[in-house]
């Protein structure tokens, strides 16, 4: 696959009546969730955060996008690259911070780290850091639902090298059979880990896989974060009216390694650049500036506000408490 | 023995072993997620893509059952698989096929199939990875009738269990523990196949027998010294074979000492220490002076902070004072 647009588009019709002030806080959640991405790297170089961290630079646009064309009653399945879902779905910094660091005040007491972001209040069920893994649960979430006639959605993402594992292929199927409420989100950034799709896909189309389990599915440029959001809203209304699942293919690209133990040697810099200049966050930016929405003062005022609430979650992080060791078992199961 | 020995480490040794196999055989060829171009995971194949090519080097989509189903299939055709899983939490979704085909197609087709499959995997606790890359699953795949298990841990078993297993009419599993890979030392030359058959006597001792394999082994052999230091002579026994166990190793062993201590990254509810240690008493009921000892995973899925991790695998200190309530000290 070397097309970068996607295969459909949406009609011009759904386009969204963009205020200003609406514009303007998409570019802020994604000037966020970057700021905070590129803070992470910083933390872990300085061994703060260990383990395997997977940033989301570059493909701020999707977990933006969709996260506007949900309710707060709708449920968020995402992977092990989900701080920007995190974010976007509105937990809070100081306290994803906190279990960067592993400390027990973060979202999951400091027990899951970067990879396991849960908030089953803002129902966010994680945070799966087996491939594929979160996409049967997706499917589970959205027959509670269905079973409880709940009008309530659940957004599943994941990346393009989940739709090799069986997992993806059997909850598709479920989904579309039992026309469940589910919005499946492809993220392709078009390598797992070292491999490019077309190295490991015979369809590298993913919408059309997605399509052969009878799923009404588009694919969309990912870094384009109007087309999401109109996107995701109209799958949305669609799902919730009774509709049964919708996919989304989101075309994007990761900026960083897969992990920050990858040397990626798999792609060359030049193409990583030439991404870099399509990026979502670059491009809307520009737009914005060229529409007369955004001028420097606006934009030097939410860089600042980042900038503060990125300093007092890493303040909230490192003034934190570990927790004691004590607390080893709890949890494991309810108490007897 | 040339006598010669080169600097390597864990995973230089098993990446050696790899290239071996590959030259002597034909037949054999690795498979897995990232193998090739982007050399390994753990960087076990780096540069075997480069001399060996796509075909024997062959990655894989993200497909745990499908190639190592193919890995046993293709074992069943005449080829000598051997299957990189990266890591054993991503082994269950390949479990099936393991389980349900590899392990059974010898027996169940009256004797007539054979799977000489060897399935390579990553195993353990130690780099905060948290509870969906950390566990030992290894009791697991031990439990099977069908399959042979092995777990080598120093450098000379990473050289030298590969082409014993691929040389094995049936399917093996090797584990290899992700705090191994980094370990350096000295190896022969020419170090050759050792046996994926029978425990070995890393330390001779005659107080207590400490029992162990894979990644505690080494924190077993600090804990020998310790001990050592303290008027205790401890001897450390590296199971290396999990399935089959070599109840004769542990068992004269223990009719020295009299005293046994099991440690095991495994939790400890059905775990490979209790099949050593309910070995020990069907089998040396008589020699032992005190009960056996475990020192097991605290039952918990791996935490991601570092001192909970470590509070939840075994530690030196757990050994040494597992060997001292032992010995009653
Ligand atoms: C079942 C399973 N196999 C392998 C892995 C190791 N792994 C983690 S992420 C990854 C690549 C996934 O790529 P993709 O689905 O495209 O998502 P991306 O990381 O690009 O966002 C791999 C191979 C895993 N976590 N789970």
């Amino acid at each position: 696959m070397t097309d970068t647009q996607p295969t459909s588009g949406i009609p011009r019709a759904h386009k969204l009546h963009l205020s200003r002030e609406h514009a303007l806080h998409l570019l802020k959640e994604m000037l966020r969730i970057r700021a905070f991405e590129e803070r992470c790297a910083e933390l872990y170089t300085e061994e703060k955060i260990r383990g395997f961290l997977h940033l989301y630079s570059g493909e701020e646009a999707i977990a933006v996008g969709v996260m506007k064309a949900l309710d707060a009653t709708d449920a968020v399945v995402a992977t092990y690259r989900e701080h920007g879902h995190a974010l976007a779905r509105g937990l809070p910094m100081d306290r994803l911070m906190a279990e960067m660091y592993g400390k027990q005040d973060g979202v999951s007491r400091g027990r899951g780290g970067s990879m396991h972001l849960f908030d089953a209040k803002r129902r966010f069920y994680g945070g799966s850091a087996i491939v594929a893994g979160g996409i049967p649960l997706a499917v589970g979430l959205a027959l509670a639902d269905q079973m409880q006639d709940r009008a309530q959605v659940t957004a599943c993402f994941f990346g393009e090298g989940a739709a090799a594992e069986g997992a993806f292929h059997e909850s598709l199927n479920l989904a579309a059979l039992w026309r469940l409420p589910v919005l499946f989100v492809c993220e392709n950034n078009r390598y797992a880990m070292g491999t490019a799709l077309e190295r490991s896909e015979s369809e590298t189309d993913i919408a059309r896989k997605a399509a052969c389990y009878q799923i009404p599915s588009v694919a969309l440029d990912g870094m384009d974060v109007i087309a999401i959001e109109a996107a995701a809203r109209e799958a949305v209304t669609e799902i919730r009216a009774g509709g049964g699942p919708r996919f989304l293919e989101c075309r994007t690209y990761r900026f960083r390694a897969h992990s920050m133990f990858d040397a990626q040697l798999y792609r060359d810099k030049a193409e990583v650049e030439a991404w870099k200049q399509k990026g979502p966050i670059l491009r809307f930016r520009h737009w914005l500036e060229e529409t007369g929405m955004l001028d420097a003062e606006t934009a030097g005022r939410l860089d600042a506000e980042i900038e503060r609430e990125i300093a007092a979650a890493v303040d909230f992080a490192e003034s934190g408490d570990w927790e004691p060791v004590e607390n080893l078992t709890c949890d494991v199961c309810t108490k007897a | 023995m040339s006598g010669q020995t080169i600097h390597t480490t864990y995973r230089g040794a098993v990446r050696a072993a790899i290239r071996d196999a590959l030259d002597r055989d034909e037949r054999v060829f690795l498979m897995g997620e990232d193998v090739g171009r982007y050399g390994g995971c753990y960087a076990v194949s780096k540069g075997l893509y480069d001399d060996y090519g796509p075909e024997r080097i062959r990655d894989t989509p993200l497909s745990e059952c499908g190639f190592t189903g193919a890995g046993i299939g293709a074992a069943m055709g005449g080829m000598r698989p051997i299957v990189e899983i990266m890591t054993v939490n991503f082994s269950l979704l390949a479990l099936d096929q393991i389980v349900n085909n590899a392990a059974t197609l010898r027996h169940m087709s009256g004797g007539q199939l054979s799977v000489p499959v060897v399935i390579r995997m990553a195993t353990g606790a130690g780099k905060q990875l948290a509870a969906q890359h950390s566990h030992s699953l290894e009791a697991w795949y031990a439990h099977v009738p069908g399959l042979k298990v092995a777990a080598p841990a120093t450098l000379e078993d990473a050289r030298g269990m590969l082409w014993s297993a691929l040389e094995d009419p049936d399917p093996v599993v090797l584990f290899e523990h992700v705090m191994l890979y980094n370990r350096e030392g000295d190896l022969a030359a020419d170090a050759g196949p050792v046996p994926i058959t029978g425990a070995a006597v890393r330390r001779e001792g005659t107080d207590v027998s400490l029992i162990t394999y894979g990644g505690c082994l080494f924190k077993t052999l600090d804990a020998a010294e310790a001990l050592a230091a303290d008027g205790i002579s401890a001897e450390v026994i590296d199971l290396r074979s999990l399935r089959p166990l070599d109840d004769a190793t542990v068992v004269a062993s223990v009719a020295k000492t009299h005293r046994a201590v099991v440690i095991d990254e495994g939790w400890r509810t059905g775990s490979l220490a209790a099949e050593v240690s309910a070995r020990i008493m069907e089998q040396a009921f008589w020699e032992l002076d005190a009960p056996v000892g475990r020192v097991c995973s605290t039952e918990v899925p791996i935490p991601y902070p570092k001192h909970l991790e470590d509070a939840a695998v075994p530690q030196a200190p757990d050994i040494i004072a597992a060997a001292k309530t032992a010995l009653a000290r």
